[in-house]
């Protein structure tokens, strides 16, 4: 298998994912300026942290205000960052690495572009946000089931899903990076109404309302969010989860080519933090600390996996 | 059906009933409503549109993704016709093969004074890096499509031979696809030969011409220039379809003499190199130093042995327009036998009696670059207006060497369907032909490509043409 293709895979299942997530964050957002207008701005101002998209909006559109923020992470044409051309470099990808995917893959990415470039081929009406929001985790999802469904697992497979679970962990990791302040376990103490509302927030942008109330009986508690969206093995976007994920396939590549190398190392000891520590060690050693040192460390072995699988020349 | 035509009509020839061929075909037809058909005509676009056959056009920023129109009306060719076409495009690409190797070689051809020694050596397709070069097998031509066009019930012409990288294979084989997917009642009433065995024949083909370098199963590699090339899905389509990598130039580096691609786990040699991209953009060491789309030192490696490249480098002197003048003589020379197939007469606009009489005739001929393809640069005659005559006139005297003409010929018509039912237009056909040390496969059928616009002679998707799919009954 080229290292181009490997390289290709990996990053066509991140965009994808990245479009996935940006809607989920969209539509966390858009919960909140429904519900509280007054928060909204701020909301937005967060969201596009979250996205590493701030300081572009900034530069291009001054102070964040819900519809602009929402247009500028659709599907404006000058924000590389926007969903459509996530999708696009997706599919860009995948036209690339054509003869490692099966033909349903193929064709859910293609339709997944076709579908998206006409929906958001001009701004979307607030109405029709919802619906549009929903169109793109479905086509996403799409995407997802052919691969499951129809590819072999084999290295093409692995390269893809490693891509899936780096960029999801990313994600994950950029929100509560965002927002790490209100699981602090002194607010625990205070728990206004507004806090509430940012914990829903943090739920909703991972899509994990649901699972999260199961799980824990409707308690609301900042630390159990936090403890839920990092340490938790069950949920499929803590990042304890997503590198669980990634060590399997970096696994299995090491199986199938015969050779571990550094990225196996480093994957590993990200893997076992999320073994051996619990949430008080996390809190003594700061949360914020925690989650940084998580981005620069994911960042290593981003660029190691690369190197190691020859990537590029 | 059609209304009576002034060429010859391949689904009713010159009388309005149906000929041989069409019989079973238009008895279901017939029985077929046209909105049905035009709906159908729509499933197929969109299906096409999935699958992502499409090509990208040069120099037009707003539509970089296009599909080919696809026609759903076949084109039907009896297996007498095909026998005869056969046979002739095997001779022909026998020839073509012996020519290549000769003129890299002893040049007896020029010896015998039946090519101008300044016709090879003037050439901007002759390679001199390929002097005294045997290929693996002695193939030069690995892949060939060889472009004819029909007149007359037993009229046909060679008008090109494709001999560099003849595209358009995959149309072949989606339209074919295509089509069982939406009338399989209709092949279960008339019997077509296959064409899907293609892509394991090309693999078979390329493999049999495997280096001595190559031990074991040999690596094969489908070269490309990029997801931006016009034929970017073709590419992609053939090296799928015959489970080989598809690499561009920035994936391979010459290692100990062979020609290898990075891969996960390190580099790894090819053995045989499906390249679709020319030979000036090859080896920056070797050609145009410019070039990003190539690999250093792959000439060097190919002379010594380590690699096969299909088609070999230099085969584009042999479908050269200038040269294809001299193909009935070519024929001969290596064959000993009479060409087969017939060439459309061809005046060579280097020769002073020919200039003179092209200038006289200009508004009666087809004119082409003698390097030209796609339909780009030509002058069709007929179709021509008075001030692109003139202009075209300029242009034929500043470098007459670079142009020859043709008559315009009459060519065949097969009905496409329209709003208003059947309508006749015009079509050409493009066999493709593998060859290997060991056999000549030539895939019964082709790419029938066709001009849509009604009148019209030029079918060059480029230029607005469509295709169609191709059928060559069974006996």
């Amino acid at each position: 298998m080229l290292g181009k293709t490997a390289g290709g895979l990996f990053w066509m299942f991140r965009y994808l994912e990245r479009a996935e997530n940006t809607a989920r964050m969209i539509d966390a957002g858009l919960r909140i300026s429904l519900t509280r207008s007054s928060a909204a701005d701020s909301e937005w101002t967060a969201i596009l942290s979250s996205t590493g998209l701030a300081q572009a909006y900034k530069d291009s559109h001054g102070a964040a205000n819900g519809p602009a923020v929402i247009d500028f992470l659709l599907r404006d044409p000058n924000n590389p960052g926007s969903i459509m051309a996530g999708i696009e470099a997706a599919r860009v990808n995948a036209r690339v690495v054509r003869t490692a995917l099966t033909r349903e893959v193929w064709e859910a990415v293609n339709e997944c572009y076709m579908v998206l470039k006409r929906l958001l081929a001009q701004p979307v009406e607030d109405r029709d946000l919802p619906r549009v929001l929903q169109i793109i985790r479905q086509r996403s999802a799409f995407v997802r089931g052919a691969l499951h469904g129809s590819m072999v697992r084999n290295d093409m497979y692995n390269f893809g899903r490693i891509g899936t679970f780096f960029e999801r962990a990313d994600n994950t990791a950029r929100i509560l990076d965002q927002k790490y302040y209100i699981l602090l376990p002194s607010v625990r103490l205070v728990g206004s109404a507004s806090d509430n509302v940012q914990w829903d927030t943090i739920l909703r942008a991972t899509s994990t309302t649901r699972a999260y109330q199961t799980l824990h009986e409707g308690e609301t508690d900042p630390m159990a969010i936090a403890r839920f969206l990092i340490l938790d093995g069950r949920l499929p976007r803590s990042l304890a989860f997503c590198y669980r994920k990634i060590g399997e396939n970096l696994g299995y590549l090491a199986e199938e080519y015969n050779t571990r190398h550094e990225s196996h190392a480093l994957s590993d000891a990200l893997c076992n933090q999320f073994k051996t520590q619990d949430m008080n060690a996390i809190f003594d050693y700061g949360l914020h600390e925690f989650i940084s040192d998580f981005l620069h460390d994911s960042a290593a072995l981003g660029r190691q996996i690369e190197i190691d699988y020859r990537f590029s020349e | 059906m059609p209304k009576m035509p002034k060429y010859f009509d391949e689904m009713t020839g010159h009388s309005g009933t149906p000929r041989a061929p069409y019989g079973d075909y238009c008895k279901w037809f017939a029985g077929e409503n046209n909105a049905r058909l035009l709906e159908k005509s729509e499933e197929a676009e969109a299906l096409f549109r999935l699958i992502g056959v499409t090509f990208n056009v040069y120099g037009d920023p707003d539509a970089t993704e296009r599909l080919i129109p696809f026609d759903l009306v076949p084109r039907i060719i009896a297996a007498r016709e095909w026998a005869v076409l056969e046979r002739g495009i095997e001779q022909r690409v026998r020839a073509l093969n012996a020519f290549l190797h000769d003129i890299y070689h002893r040049q007896e051809i020029v010896r015998a004074g039946r090519v101008p020694a300044e016709m090879i050596a003037r050439n901007e397709a002759f390679l001199p890096q390929m002097i005294g070069v045997s290929p693996p097998g002695d193939i030069y031509t690995h892949i060939v499509g060889t472009d004819l066009v029909r007149t007359g019930d037993d009229e046909f012409f060679v008008l090109e031979d494709n001999a560099r990288t003849p595209s358009g294979v995959s149309y072949m084989l989606e339209n074919r696809e295509t089509m069982l997917h939406m009338f399989p009642e209709l092949f279960s009433k008339v019997k077509v030969r296959s064409v899907s065995q293609y892509p394991r024949s090309l693999r078979r083909s390329l493999s049999a011409c495997a280096p001595d370098a190559c031990n074991g199963r040999p690596t094969l590699a489908v070269l490309t220039p990029g997801i931006h090339n016009s034929a970017y899905y073709e590419h992609a389509f053939l090296a799928d379809q015959m489970s080989a990598e598809l690499v561009e130039g920035h994936d391979l580096r010459v290692v100990d003499g062979r020609v290898a691609m990075r891969t996960t786990q390190g580099y790894k040699a090819i053995d045989v190199l499906y390249r679709r991209v020319d030979d000036e953009y090859l080896d920056p060491m070797n050609f145009n130093p410019d070039s990003m789309l190539g690999v250093p030192g792959i000439m060097d490696a190919y002379r010594a042995g380590g690699i096969t490249i299909a088609n070999a480098p230099g085969t584009g002197i042999a479908d050269d327009k200038a040269i294809y003048s001299y193909m009935p003589d070519i024929v001969e020379f290596y064959t000993g036998e009479k060409a087969i197939l017939k060439n459309v007469p061809t005046h060579r606009c280097s020769e002073d009696d020919a200039l003179k009489y092209v200038l006289d005739n200009l508004a009666d001929l087809v004119v082409k670059e003698v390097h030209g393809s796609g339909g780009y640069g030509m002058l069709v005659g007929p179709a021509a207006s008075k001030k692109e005559i003139e202009a075209f006139r300029a242009k034929l005297k500043a470098n007459p060497g670079n142009y020859i003409a043709q008559p315009t010929l009459a060519l065949s018509t097969v009905p496409i369907l329209t709003d208003a039912g059947l309508a006749p237009r015009h079509v050409d056909l493009r066999p493709y032909v593998l060859m290997s040390p060991d056999k000549v496969e030539i895939t019964p059928g082709g790419l029938t490509r066709v001009a849509l616009t009604e009148g019209s002679l030029v079918v060059n998707s480029s230029q607005g043409g469509g295709t169609k799919d191709t059928w060559v009954l069974e006996e």
